[in-house]
């Protein structure tokens, strides 16, 4: 048991790439949690995308024990966070948890999007801050420039600004110090009825559904009945226990803990994170404050290339949710694709691993339709509709305006660039907000902008305008009415679904030229001149011809040959069996995959 | 059957599949084209005669026929051998099976090897048709293609073959080589028409994988290109059409009567029995080949077994399916049966009738664009027998 005066839980909070992973691994290892022998580069870093990858998608939590000069040994729970933006639901809900939070800002980039974004979602969570300069060992580090631009964003000091390189291990200890100086220890009351915070949840193939839960009042135990307030079941707790970071089971995790509950569900959807825990014997009145839900803003469709793998498909989707509660479909169907789903992810960089995951993990091949987003569109009788899929919009004649999401976007730029950008923003209909410097030679950019925009290729040529400085966050913002158009893309005269985009008016031609262009270069020749139309309503705003072949037939067929051009024909229309038919057109797979790949010259 | 005068009737064509006919396989050549995939070997003339003694055996070893009503000795270079051995052979046939009176008994020849001797002794021999392996009358295409004669040897050879009495003389020619111009093609064919052959065949330049052509395709040099194929193969229906020279199968085109009998058997779905390494028969509703390899198709003869390698059984739906894929490439097309009705009640067969690929024409389906018969074939081989369509049981052989 441990005086709550004895624990600090808090997280560490970054821009991508600037140490957190490695940081956790040094504080591992300072600590003892993790034996220098067994390390390996990112403990925490479990998934194996992540890995590759070098980003943290999933938060996990571990259970530190640090004795200071005074032989006091002390707890500390630290609780990994996502440093990316399409996952910042996640650095909330890890917050929640916590007391206080380590902002680490890498020595030589400076403060970024990112490190904005989570620094206010740690003031506004009312946590301590820490600010820390990371990768001091850099021969580019630059600290006393970043101590001013971390100070100009939280205020302080430069002078508490601690200094580390999480790669050396220099000044790491003395974070700990810090750490355990200056956030407060948990203050809940552990005599009054148990409250306890899930604030993650993941699905184990043995234990079922494990929750991480941060104890805020009273004390969770062993072999309790626990009501869980927000979706009133209740259930046993089978084990509780805390992750060192191997999970130790334990038999009562005190007010101001953290560690993982098991009760034997197995249906991840019945555990709701952000609710809160309490004894169902003596339940406490009042729930702690929960968070919103993570809301999709990007949809795509996934269809498998094999119709007759729809069914996988489910069952790898019902799958990966267990672990990723904000992955949400509904069966769409598509005339040129067949039968998939329509899934809404958080952002590109989440739909881009759950498509990732599924192909990989699941061993499904896919064809993902061109990320859309949420429109609303009023309808006559003034109810309004929200369309996820271009294929759902109804015709201009009967329905009002349609509005589309915007985003506040927040970018980080060296001063050079604030005119490329000014003129990227504006050329993605964009409006500028507060300009204000974080230092002569750094800027933050506030800007309003639709989703759509983002979506497309927004944060790659923001990237390449700027060769690789500037950093982008966003939050979701109110919709706007707009003159947005659907262009349908059509083949030999039939309209192919899957092609449709919603589109501003004035970006309408630009998308129908290219989308043809790049159709006529992957559909095969056929018996017929085959034209391909972008078309507004019935409006044809661009046309291409893939001309029709001329010549498809052996050159000889005598007594000799029947039996191998058979064959040879046999396998030849194998192989176009595995095209799907779009009217009388045949188009191969990978032109839906080539066409729709949002790349290079879209 | 014989199909004098007149043009080609759907009719007649459709008598050759009562015929039966013969093919000799000669592998040997004195080089191997470059875009050459038979079954041919250069340099190995120190086994003609046993390779001969193995085809004799062979035709012993096969059980009596018919009389048969064609045969014909492709290759490889017949030419290329002695005529004295082709004599053997035909005899063998002659007195294991018979030929019917008038039969048709071709000969392929290269112009390098075909002077006046030659000509007479193959006409001693039996032989009444030669086909020459002519190719092109333009030297740059020639030498692309590995070709070792020139424009001059064609046109000697055929005057040998006329003087010896050939009355149904034939040339091959390929179109479309990366070294062809259409002014080329053009020459070509006037020459060729000039020579009054009584038959044409006009291939479009195929790399063969496997075959140096194809090596050295994919090492970068030109390959052919399908749609100059496609103008070039236009240019040759005209300028042979002008000529009197009528199309009768997707590359064969010939003077009224002198269609390749053989070859008519073959595509009427008729019976033919095949010698030689790497040779096919289609025999009692079997289609079945030979080892292709030279030392071992002669290893199993010595053995006394017959060289057989593989079978397809082509009898009931198959054999209907069969019927139009042999067929098809014919002008005359397929007369109607369940398969034909089975095309045209598909989806695929519904696209080829609008894309104008087939059309049905006095009672016969027959392709339109015969540049898209693949299209059609694979389409045909998709097909599946209608509902409640049972294979009628197997006849007994005898
Ligand atoms: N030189 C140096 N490199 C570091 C330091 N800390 C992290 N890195 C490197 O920076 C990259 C990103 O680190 P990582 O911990 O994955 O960042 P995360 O995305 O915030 O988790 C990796 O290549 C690390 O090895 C440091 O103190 N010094
Ligand atoms: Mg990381």
């Amino acid at each position: 048991m441990t005086n709550q005066a004895r624990i600090r839980n808090f997280s560490i909070i970054a821009h991508i790439d600037h140490g957190k992973s490695t940081l956790a691994d040094r504080l591992l290892e300072m600590t003892g949690a993790v034996d220098a022998r067994d390390m390996r580069e990112q403990v925490l870093d479990t998934m194996d995308l992540e890995r590759e990858r070098g980003i943290t998608i999933k938060a996990q939590t571990v259970r530190l024990t640090h004795r200071d000069e005074g032989g006091e040994e002390y707890v500390l729970n630290l609780i990994d966070t996502p440093g990316h933006v399409d996952f910042s639901y996640e650095v909330s809900r890890s917050l929640a948890a916590c007391e206080g939070a380590l902002l680490l800002v890498d020595a030589a980039q400076g403060v970024q999007a990112q490190t904005l974004a989570n620094a206010y979602l740690a003031v506004e969570a009312g946590l301590e801050v820490i600010p820390v300069i990371n990768k001091i060992d850099l021969i580019a580090a630059d600290p006393d420039r970043v101590a001013t631009e971390i100070t100009n964003v939280i205020g302080g000091s430069a002078e508490d600004v601690a200094r580390i390189s999480a790669k050396t291990g220099e000044g790491v200890e003395g974070l700990l110090q810090r750490v355990v100086g200056l956030i407060p220890p948990p203050s809940g009351d552990p005599e009054a009825p148990l409250r306890a915070l899930v604030f993650d949840s993941y699905y184990d193939a043995y234990r079922g559904v494990v929750c991480y839960v941060r104890v805020v009042d009273g004390r969770l135990r062993s072999g309790f009945k626990l009501k869980f307030m927000a979706t009133g079941e209740t259930h046993d707790a089978a084990e509780v226990g805390v992750l060192t970071p191997a999970a130790k089971p334990v038999n009562v995790l005190e007010a101001g803990a953290v560690g993982y509950l098991i009760t034997g569900v197995k249906e991840i959807d019945r555990i709701k994170v952000g609710d809160t825990l309490t004894d169902a014997g003596s339940p406490a009145l009042e729930a702690l404050a929960g968070y919103a839900e993570p809301k999709p803003m990007v949809f795509s469709g996934l269809f498998p290339t094999d119709g007759d793998d729809f069914e996988r498909l489910r069952e790898a989707l019902e799958k990966l949710r267990l672990n990723d509660g904000s992955l949400m479909w509904e069966p769409e169907t598509s005339r040129a694709l067949g039968f998939g789903f329509r899934v809404g992810f958080l952002g590109l960089l989440h739909m881009e691993i759950v498509r990732e995951r599924l192909e990989r993990e699941y061993d499904l091949d896919l064809v993902a339709t061109a990320p859309s987003v949420a429109y609303r569109v009023t309808m006559p009788d003034g109810t309004i509709r929200e369309i996820k899929s271009p294929q759902d919009l109804p015709d201009p004649g009967s329905r009002g305006d349609i509005s589309e999401p915007y985003v506040r976007a927040m970018i980080l730029t060296p001063s050079d660039y604030v005119g490329p950008i000014m003129e990227l923003v504006t050329a993605k209909r964009g409006e500028m907000g507060n300009m204000s410097y974080l230092s002569p030679e750094r800027v933050e950019l506030d800007y309003r902008i639709p989703l759509s925009e983002i979506v497309f290729d927004f944060f790659d040529l923001l990237k390449s305008r700027t060769k690789g400085y500037a950093s982008l966050d966003y939050e979701a913002d109110e919709y706007r009415t707009a003159d947005l158009v659907k262009v349908d893309i059509l083949l030999n005269g039939q309209p192919v679904d899957a092609f449709s985009a919603i589109v501003h008016r004035d970006k309408a031609t630009d998308y129908g030229t290219k989308m043809t262009g790049r159709l006529r270069g992957l559909i095969p020749r056929q018996m017929f001149d085959v034209p391909i139309q972008a078309a507004i309503g019935g409006r044809i705003i661009s046309r291409e011809t893939v001309k029709a072949k001329r010549k498809d037939v052996i050159a000889k067929c005598y007594g000799g040959d029947v039996t191998r051009k058979k064959k040879l024909l046999t396998k030849q229309k194998e192989g176009k069996k595995r095209m799907k038919m779009v009217g009388s057109v045949e188009v191969p797979q990978e032109a839906f995959v080539a066409a729709l790949r949002v790349d290079d010259d879209m | 059957m014989t199909c004098d005068g007149g043009l080609l009737s759907p009719a007649d064509v459709d008598l050759h599949a009562e015929a039966v006919a013969a093919y000799v396989h000669i592998p040997f050549c004195s080089a191997v084209c470059p875009y050459c995939d038979f079954a041919v070997v250069a340099g190995a003339d120190e086994q003609i005669g046993r390779y001969i003694d193995g085809v004799l055996a062979e035709i012993e070893m096969s059980p009596r026929w018919r009389q048969l009503d064609s045969v014909y000795f492709g290759g490889g270079t017949p030419s290329h051998v002695d005529p004295a051995h082709l004599r053997r052979i035909l005899d063998t046939l002659a007195s294991h099976h018979g030929l019917a009176d008038g039969s048709e008994i071709s000969v392929e020849a290269n112009p390098e090897d075909f002077g006046p001797d030659r000509a007479s002794e193959l006409i001693a021999a039996g032989f009444n048709r030669v086909s020459f392996g002519a190719q092109s009358f333009d030297g740059a295409v020639l030498a692309r293609l590995g070709r070792r004669h020139r424009a001059r040897d064609i046109e000697a050879s055929l005057a040998s073959a006329r003087t010896a009495g050939f009355e149904n003389v034939s040339m091959d020619l390929i179109f479309g080589t990366p070294v062809e111009s259409d002014e080329s093609w053009v020459a070509t064919l006037r020459k060729a028409v000039a020579l009054e052959p009584d038959h044409v065949s006009c291939y479009a330049l195929t790399v063969e994988p496997g075959t140096p052509l194809h090596r050295e395709v994919k090492a970068g040099a030109a390959a052919p290109d399908p749609d100059t194929q496609a103008d070039r193969y236009e240019t040759a229906e005209q300028v042979l059409g002008e000529a009197g020279l009528g199309r009768y199968e997707v590359s064969n085109w010939s003077r009224p009567g002198h269609e390749s009998r053989y070859n008519l058997t073959v595509w009427a779905q008729g019976e033919y029995e095949a010698y030689g390494n790497g040779a096919h028969r289609f025999v009692d509703g079997v289609r079945s080949h030979n080892v292709r390899r030279l030392d071992a198709y002669l290893g199993r003869i010595e053995r006394g077994e017959r060289p057989i390698s593989g079978s397809e059984p082509v009898r009931g739906w198959d054999g209907e399916v069969d019927r139009l894929f042999v067929g098809l490439r014919r002008s005359a097309g397929v007369g109607p049966g369940p398969g034909v009705d089975a095309l045209l009640g598909s989806r695929g067969g519904d696209l080829l009738r609008h894309a104008g690929v087939i059309d049905v024409r006095e009672g016969r389906l027959v392709v339109t664009r015969p540049l898209l018969t693949d299209e059609v074939h694979r389409q045909v081989l998709d097909l599946r027998p209608p509902q409640g369509w049972v294979d009628a049981p197997e006849r007994d052989n005898l």
